[in-house]
């Protein structure tokens, strides 16, 4: 924090400043306007990844605006000597799957982005949160951002979770239980073993979707695995002695006695494979159960809710287990990365895809894509009848062409459920890598369960 | 470089009773691809606004002539989902210059008040209150007065107190502009980043 204002924001300094093509344009032409640089063009890095093609990227873009979004960022990137992994770059990717695995993503930095997500930074112990354009610009003319402090919330999830259930699930079920603005207007710290135990992949899937309950950003605190996962990365960008940073970052806790506004606590045993059944993440149950009754909630809340079942085609009281669907997405920066990948493959794995199911099968950067490649994952989904795609946030927004048509229903391993969110009509079915990847061979929403063996089961 | 103003309002208002609107629905992300702010009022509410056929949906309440005005009365949780500013860029250039609801996700309510629209939160009991009597009589109006912080509804003389940030309010007031206030800050910047090392 640089300097607190009497009665309002504070003049917070913003270590690693992450931006993309969608909601930066204005920001640069901001600055244009006013004449001014960028303040720190080190501190900024860019990607291209919300509205690009995840087939043929060599080739040009086929939409003029996402073309003209995307050129713009490279001039605006050349002209003020900002490092861009744009398009094709061996490095591009989902700007928040390629901050951590660049290792541009270190523990105590803050962090924000034009991109409500970038909470998912928060995994490796960062204050990570989305801003709007008019913020960017202020980020990119000061470094510095005006922020009201935000109240502090502490989720502790104990016990162990159950085969087949992953960090998706968990936090699912934590959203469904306090509602998509349950934690708005707080900063919220996730602890307890069930936390402790997971992958750095899987926290990163946990901080990404605390947005989905309107927090402002979602954090674990960083530990061995945060420090295993950074000594394991080729190169760590302005760190020459990663050792004596990690001494300094095993600081970076709340300490035993830290007091929080708010407080819950969930037990991860009785948390099963979640999936959603409405337009926002809130509306998500375990896989076997029944969409609730509309009854308990009062006339407008309910109002909402069936106007919200009506756009799914669904009904309350239904079970989804067995109900068909159209299409299976699995990428975004929520289950992106490798783990999700390998845990998609591992149920693919001498099985077949079904015959009414499209599969939109997008790594999260170039060097998941690589990663998939060389552990013989591409090879895997290719013979069960699968094309992996191109990196990019593809059917997640569909900005691009990947699109679900109206009316189809897709089980997604993205955020968001949002009416229209996946194309116009699109009924979006939440849910985790597993159980996509039961959904894709079978061609119906089934239990992940079933296909997963003991000695089988992957943590993600 | 000043901002725009908001001192007071006395308008109509358009109710739009749903909960949990997320900006998705404000703005599809298809609309996104333009680089500039203007313009985007056009495809406001564009999936409810529009049948697919790009025909005026006439049951949606934006195409219903009957309810007009500055203020959008909006429903719990308005604006959630992604930090997109376009939303409140076309919320503003369609031409409202408030919304008021029960509850804003945090990201929509820092954009609106970056951009000159003003969010006011008002208790569920009284939105309840304002959609159904803005329901029944469409002309119905309300008073905002941002200097007192007084959101009145005029027929019924209902009013009530709204919270804001003092800084933010002094802003909307005098239309200041944070980018000037950050830059006029750049000796403190500076020392801050030498203090901590943190230019190499
Ligand atoms: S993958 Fe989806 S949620 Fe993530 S940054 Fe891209 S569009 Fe946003």
């Amino acid at each position: 924090m640089v300097h607190s204002i009497e009665d309002g924001p504070d003049i917070l300094y913003i270590d690693r400043h992450y931006i993309h093509e969608v909601t930066s344009p204005q920001a640069f032409i901001g600055l244009k306007e006013r004449g001014i640089p960028v303040f720190r063009p080190g501190k900024t890095i860019a990607t291209a990844d919300h509205n690009i093609p995840t087939k043929d990227q060599h080739l040009q873009i086929m939409d003029e605006l996402s073309r003209n979004q995307v050129e713009r960022l490279s001039e605006n990137c050349s002209k003020y000597g900002i490092e861009l992994f744009g398009l094709n770059h061996p490095k591009n990717g989902i700007v928040h799957v390629i901050g951590p695995e660049l290792g541009y993503t270190l523990p105590g930095m803050t962090i924000v982005c034009g991109d409500s997500h970038t909470s998912t930074h928060g995994a490796f112990g960062t204050i990570a949160f989305g801003i709007g354009t008019s913020e960017v610009e202020m980020v990119l003319a000061t470094q510095c951002i005006l922020q009201p402090k935000p109240k502090k919330m502490r989720i502790t999830v104990n016990g162990n979770l159950h085969k087949g259930v992953t960090s998706k699930d968990i936090i699912m079920y934590i959203i469904s239980e306090i509602s998509t603005g349950g934690a708005t207007g707080y900063f919220v710290e996730f602890s307890g073993s069930a936390i402790k135990s997971l992958s750095m992949e899987a926290r990163m899937t946990i901080c990404n979707m605390s947005i989905e309950m309107g927090a402002r950003g979602g954090l674990i605190a960083p530990d061995e695995t945060t420090f295993d996962y950074l000594r394991k990365l080729p190169s760590i960008p302005g760190i020459d002695d990663l050792e004596s940073s990690v001494n300094q970052w095993k600081n970076l806790k709340s300490d035993p006695h830290a007091s929080f506004d708010h407080e819950l606590e969930f037990d991860a045993g009785l948390i099963k494979p979640m999936i959603t059944y409405g337009t926002n993440p809130g509306m998500g149950m375990a896989i076997d159960g029944s969409i609730p009754m509309a009854e308990d909630k009062n006339k407008e809340a309910s109002s909402s809710y069936l106007k919200s079942l009506e756009y799914m085609g669904l009904k309350p009281g239904m079970k989804l287990l067995g109900h068909p669907i159209d299409y299976v997405f699995i990428g975004s920066c929520t289950n992106g990365r490798i783990e999700d990948f390998r845990a998609f493959a591992q149920i693919i794995r001498g099985r077949k895809k079904a015959a009414n199911i499209t599969a939109l099968i997008v790594p999260g950067s170039k060097k998941v894509e690589e990663q998939m490649a060389s552990e013989g994952l591409i090879e895997v989904l290719k013979n069960a009848g699968f094309e992996v795609r191109q990196p990019g946030c593809s059917s997640c927004l569909a900005m691009n062409e990947d699109k679900i048509p109206q009316g189809k229903y897709t089980v997604s391993t993205s955020n968001r459920n949002f009416e229209g969110r996946q194309g116009p009509g699109a009924r979006t079915l939440l849910a985790s890598p597993f159980t996509a990847a039961a959904a894709a061979i079978t061609g119906k929403i089934s239990d992940p369960r079933e296909f997963i063996t003991e000695e089988k089961n992957v943590k993600i | 470089m000043p901002k725009v103003k908001f001192d007071f309002l006395e308008s109509t208002c358009v109710p739009l009773p749903f909960e949990n609107v997320d900006t998705d629905q404000i703005i599809p992300a298809r609309f996104l691809s333009a680089t500039s702010r203007e313009g985007f009022g056009n495809n406001l509410f564009r999936d409810w606004r529009y049948l697919k056929t790009g025909e005026k949906n006439s049951d949606f309440i934006l195409n219903n002539p009957k309810f007009s005005g500055k203020v959008l009365v909006a429903g719990k949780n308005f604006g959630s989902g992604s930090s997109r500013e376009h939303a409140v860029w076309a919320i503003f250039d369609y031409g409202f210059r408030a919304v008021v609801s029960s509850f804003f996700a945090d990201i929509f309510m820092n954009n609106s008040l970056n951009n000159g629209l003003l969010p006011v939160v008002i208790s569920e009991e009284l939105l309840i209150k304002l959609q159904c009597l803005i329901q029944k009589n469409p002309a119905t109006k309300v008073k905002i007065d941002l200097e007192k912080q007084i959101f009145t509804i005029i027929p019924t003389g209902d009013s009530v107190r709204f919270g804001i940030n003092p800084y933010k309010k002094e802003c909307l007031l005098k239309g200041l502009d944070d980018i000037d206030f950050l830059l006029s800050m750049k000796s403190l910047i500076t020392g801050y980043e030498n203090n901590k090392n943190l230019v190499k």
